[in-house]
């Protein structure tokens, strides 16, 4: 398996607080990689510098080959690379419908989008998009009058509109009921097969059951990275987590 | 809790077919009721030439009107210089009468346009394009001083009249014709409103038209999705620079004069004025506007009771509107949904062997949970 996404050395300082202190981190393709840790570990952080919301203070981000350690988010989303955010930021005076039609014309030209070439073309695939997130008898609504689960869906369906190679969730279920937080389990399981996805969450129940990988992050460093289960026994892991409860 | 969520989901999934029916649409009827008073007004009007002239202002003021809605109702660009486009191409067209004794529309007034697009590209390329996102203040502060800076400099300007302005400016010529305010000028202006409104009109329903529409709710989001936020603002911006450009060139040649007044603060106040009172983000609303503010000026002017006093009523009425009914005049008829439309077409697809697939489709869901 190739490596997709590779961090290295990541520093990020924000005044006199270290948020990151020299993160190294390989996501390969068609994985799921948890990252988790306790609050204020840097995990949100290193989500962030990935998609380009902050620029690290040192260090390098690859991928796909490429160094983006400095591209804008509009560059890194033209290489394949998509962003849920934390807070839920479908566009509530939009239907549910142009919503994704939004995310799926993003690589079009401008020309393209005045005339409208797309418009008719995309209908099936936003509607399979929202079909799989369970949202298509709602694709004529706003979307503000979705229930917050479902604004998280349609993120997640936007997110992956465009085809991505690589999928940043930043706690997709946050907010959200058990049910809902299994349906989302349920309904990320078939992405695998085309697209890598890096997952912050605090549910710890969720994250195991989904990833492949898992990542643990404490005061700005990796702990200890591996496969669920050997991050479980880990001995690191659990004086860490028995130290903050 | 958690049961009550988990059973609201299916319920509403259960009836794919079921839609709300859909309210009337109210912006068309106001666009159709407009564009038949149009072409009605010069026969009612036909006795009173001067208010044959107050509807060519009308409409060649509304050209202005609705390119500042194209920037700040569909783009969210405050752009309080939209006077400097539309002076700057007035001036543009005056001296290439006086000087070059030539005012065939077929060249003047591509000019004007072209004018209008370079020179608010320019400004855009200064304020938008740079690698941070501008701020809206960044934005208002920008385009108010560069019309500000424009009005002073024509003010001291020998050359381009200074203070008085160009007056007698040549008559725009179309073939072997010369028109002079009338009918026939009323209805170029009509003409090219019309041209104008329907351009903006395809554009702002447009794939790009909804591009603009996430834009104004969430910049940020956007430019993760991958859009270049900054260009289309900056396309969008140019764009509504030509129209004003094109109303600059209609307004010198209908009133025969062009001053300094006409690129500056006051004018670009008036265009925001015009489209927050009729309502930003419809098009029609900044027409409407246009239309209310200079009917009841005109004719408040001319009441010797009220005379002075007009100005302090006109605005008093404007504050209230923009104070209490941001979505402006339009927004007691127009709903919010309305306004902000429908991209994707689903109106249609509900009729189509479309929604038959999904409602298979959706069944299928159901069945398998």
């Amino acid at each position: 398996m190739n490596t997709l996404l590779e961090v290295r050395d990541l520093k990020m300082q924000f005044g006199t607080l270290q948020a990151l202190g020299g993160v190294d981190l390989a996501v390969s393709s068609a994985t799921f990689h948890g990252l988790i840790g306790p609050n204020g570990s840097g995990k949100s952080t290193l989500l962030k510098a990935i998609a380009g919301a902050h620029f690290p203070t040192s260090g390098t981000i690859s991928f796909g080959g490429r160094e983006i350690t400095r591209a804008t988010p509009s560059e890194r989303s033209r290489l394949g690379m998509s962003l849920k955010f934390q807070i839920t930021a479908v566009l509530r005076e939009l239907s549910v419908y142009d919503n994704v039609l939004l995310a799926l014309q993003a690589g079009e030209g401008i020309w393209s989008l005045l005339h409208s070439r797309t418009r008719n073309a995309l209908r099936d695939e936003a509607m399979h998009a929202l079909e799989r997130f369970r949202l298509a008898a709602r694709a004529d609504e706003l979307a503000g009058a979705l229930s917050h689960g479902e604004q998280q869906w349609l993120e997640i369906a936007m997110a992956l509109a465009p085809r991505p190679k690589l999928l940043l969730l930043d706690e997709p279920t946050g907010g959200m009921s058990p049910e809902e937080r299994r349906v989302t389990g349920e309904l990320l399981a078939p992405i695998k097969a085309d697209c890598a996805l890096v997952i912050v969450e605090h549910d710890l129940d969720f994250i195991r059951d989904i990833c492949d990988v898992l990542t643990v992050l404490d005061q700005g460093r990796v702990l200890d990275s591996g496969t669920a289960d050997a991050i479980q026994q880990s001995r690191k892991v659990q004086q860490v987590y028995t130290r903050r409860i | 809790m958690a049961g009550e969520r988990a059973s609201t989901v299916p319920e509403d999934t259960r009836s794919p077919g079921r839609s709300k029916p859909r309210p009337r649409r109210v912006l068309p009827i106001i666009e159709w009721t407009c564009l038949v008073a149009a072409l009605a007004a010069p026969l009612l009007l036909g006795e009173r030439p001067e208010l044959i002239t107050l509807a060519t202002n009308i409409l060649i003021l509304s050209l202005l009107a609705i390119s500042f809605d194209l920037c700040w109702g569909y783009s969210g660009i405050m752009s309080f210089g939209q006077a400097l486009f539309f002076g700057v191409a007035g001036y543009v067209v005056a001296l290439v009468g006086r000087d070059l004794e030539f005012s065939h529309a077929w060249a003047t007034l591509p000019l004007a346009m072209l004018v209008g697009l370079l020179l608010s590209f320019a400004f855009a390329a200064f304020l938008l394009l740079g690698r941070k996102t501008p701020t809206v203040i960044f934005v208002a502060l920008g385009t108010l001083t560069g019309s500000y800076a424009a009005e002073r400099l024509v003010s001291g300007w020998q050359y381009v009249g200074a203070g008085n302005g160009l007056s007698a400016v040549k008559l725009i010529q179309i073939g072997p014709y010369e028109l002079v305010e009338g009918v026939g000028f009323y209805f170029l202006a009509l003409g090219l409103l019309l041209a104008c409104y329907l351009a903006a009109r395809y554009l702002a329903r447009s794939q790009f038209g909804l591009v603009l529409a996430g834009m104004r709710q969430n910049e940020q989001r956007l430019a993760f999705f991958g859009y270049r936020v900054q260009l289309f603002k900056a396309l969008i911006f140019s764009f509504a620079g030509l129209i004003a450009g094109l109303s600059g060139a209609l307004f010198a040649y209908h009133q025969g004069f062009i001053g300094p007044g006409s690129m500056g603060p006051g004018l670009s106040t008036m265009a925001v004025l015009y489209a927050l009172f009729g309502g930003t983000g419809t098009l029609v609303g900044p027409v409407v506007g246009t239309f209310l503010i200079e009917t009841i000026s005109y004719f408040l002017a001319d009441q010797d009771a009220i005379k002075q006093y007009w100005p302090v009523i006109l605005g008093i009425a404007l504050l209230l509107v923009v104070a209490f009914k941001p979505t402006g005049i339009l927004g007691f008829f127009v709903s919010e949904r309305e306004r902000i439309g429908s991209y994707g077409g689903l109106g249609k697809r509900r009729d189509s062997a479309h929604a038959a697939g999904l409602d298979r489709n959706v069944a299928e869901l159901e069945r398998r949970r």
